[in-house]
This record gives structure tokens, C-alpha cells and sequence, in this order.
């Protein structure tokens, strides 16, 4: 499913416009994106929540030359999958 | 802070001509569909925000840590996430 088709899936069970549910589609990603760009986290009971994770710089390798380089410091989004969510998935294998 | 669901209502609540009920509903909606969604054993790819993939584990030969006893892990489905390039961006950079 990719963002289109969850707008409109939003829009059938809520009864708004195309353009109001995807408005708000866009609020809600705009305003998680926000937080996590302020280095804050994010928790959805059920879902998940989506935790910055900060990494010293280091000396990494280019894969191909063999090259020694030094790799900045870096934050990156991680995503833990909520309990029910977990258990949702897996119990349809 | 934390953002969290409540904190969602109320942007929403804030930014459009909806009640606090009405707002609710909606995030409830978001939520719903897009679990149903991986929970069917579908990707979900939000463009400009990232990817959620629902993947098959093999099962695997583990340890228990604490006995070092040797036991079988069953195949199991997970969920990752690979945040898009935007969102990388934004995150490194703070803004």
C-alpha cells in the first residue's frame, strides 16, 4: 500500500474528501517528521514508536578501494514495532 | 517530549475545521489502516516519510544467554523500517 491508497482507504471510512484526508495525512507525517528532526521521539500505543539514535563519528572503509575514510557523526530514525502490532503480524505467517 | 497520539488529535484538531472527535476518529483511522495493512502482510511505503516492510525470519539455531543453552527459534514475520532520504536529511541536519 503506498500513500495514495491510504488516503483514499482514509477517506471511505471517514466520510471526508480525498483532499481533506490527504491533508491530513500530510499533517500528521509533516508533524512526526518535525519531531524527529528535533531530535525528539515518537510513541503510538499499538503501533510503534520511532526513537533517534546518535552515532559517534568513525573510520569506516570505502567497500570498493579499501580506501580509509572518516564517517561524521550521524542521527538516525529507528523504528520498534508496538506490542500488538508485533503480535498481529506474526500470528498471520 | 515525546509525541504521542494525543499530541496528533491536537495538531490536527489545531489545523483543520474538524471537532476533537472528528480528529480522533481520523488519526484512529490512520492507524487502523495502516495496520491492517502490514498485518495482511503488505509493505507500507509512505512516500517523503519511509517504508515499513513486513519480512519472513527463518528459523534459527539460538542461545539462551543467561543458561547458554542451545534451543530453536521458530520462522518468524517481522516489521522494519527504512526511513526515505528526506527524512534522513531532515533528521541530520535538525531542520
Amino acid at each position: 500500500m503506498n500513500k495514495s491508497e491510504l488516503i483514499e482507504a482514509i477517506a471511505q471510512e471517514t466520510n471526508l474528501s480525498h483532499k481533506d484526508a490527504s491533508s491530513i495525512v500530510m499533517t500528521i507525517l509533516d508533524t512526526m517528521t518535525e519531531t524527529l528532526a528535533a531530535g525528539e521521539n515518537i510513541e503510538i500505543r499499538g503501533f510503534g514508536s520511532f526513537v533517534i539514535k546518535e552515532y559517534e563519528s568513525y573510520q569506516g572503509r570505502n567497500p570498493k578501494t579499501g580506501e580509509v575514510i572518516d564517517v561524521p557523526p550521524k542521527r538516525l530514525p529507528f523504528f520498534k514495532v508496538g506490542k500488538e502490532l508485533k503480535e498481529r503480524v506474526d500470528s498471520l505467517k | 517530549m515525546t509525541l504521542t497520539k494525543a499530541d496528533l488529535v491536537h495538531k490536527i484538531y489545531q489545523t483543520h475545521d474538524l471537532s476533537k472527535t472528528e480528529a480522533t476518529e481520523t488519526i484512529e483511522a490512520f492507524l487502523q489502516i495502516s495496520k491492517d495493512c502490514l498485518a495482511s502482510g503488505e509493505d507500507l511505503l509512505i512516500s517523503g516519510f519511509g517504508k515499513f516492510n513486513v519480512k519472513d525470519k527463518k528459523p534459527r539455531r539460538g542461545r539462551n544467554p543467561q543458561t547458554g543453552q542451545e534451543l530453536m527459534l521458530d520462522a518468524r514475520r517481522v516489521i522494519t523500517f527504512k526511513p526515505s532520504g528526506i527524512l534522513r536529511n531532515r533528521v541530520n541536519t535538525g531542520q
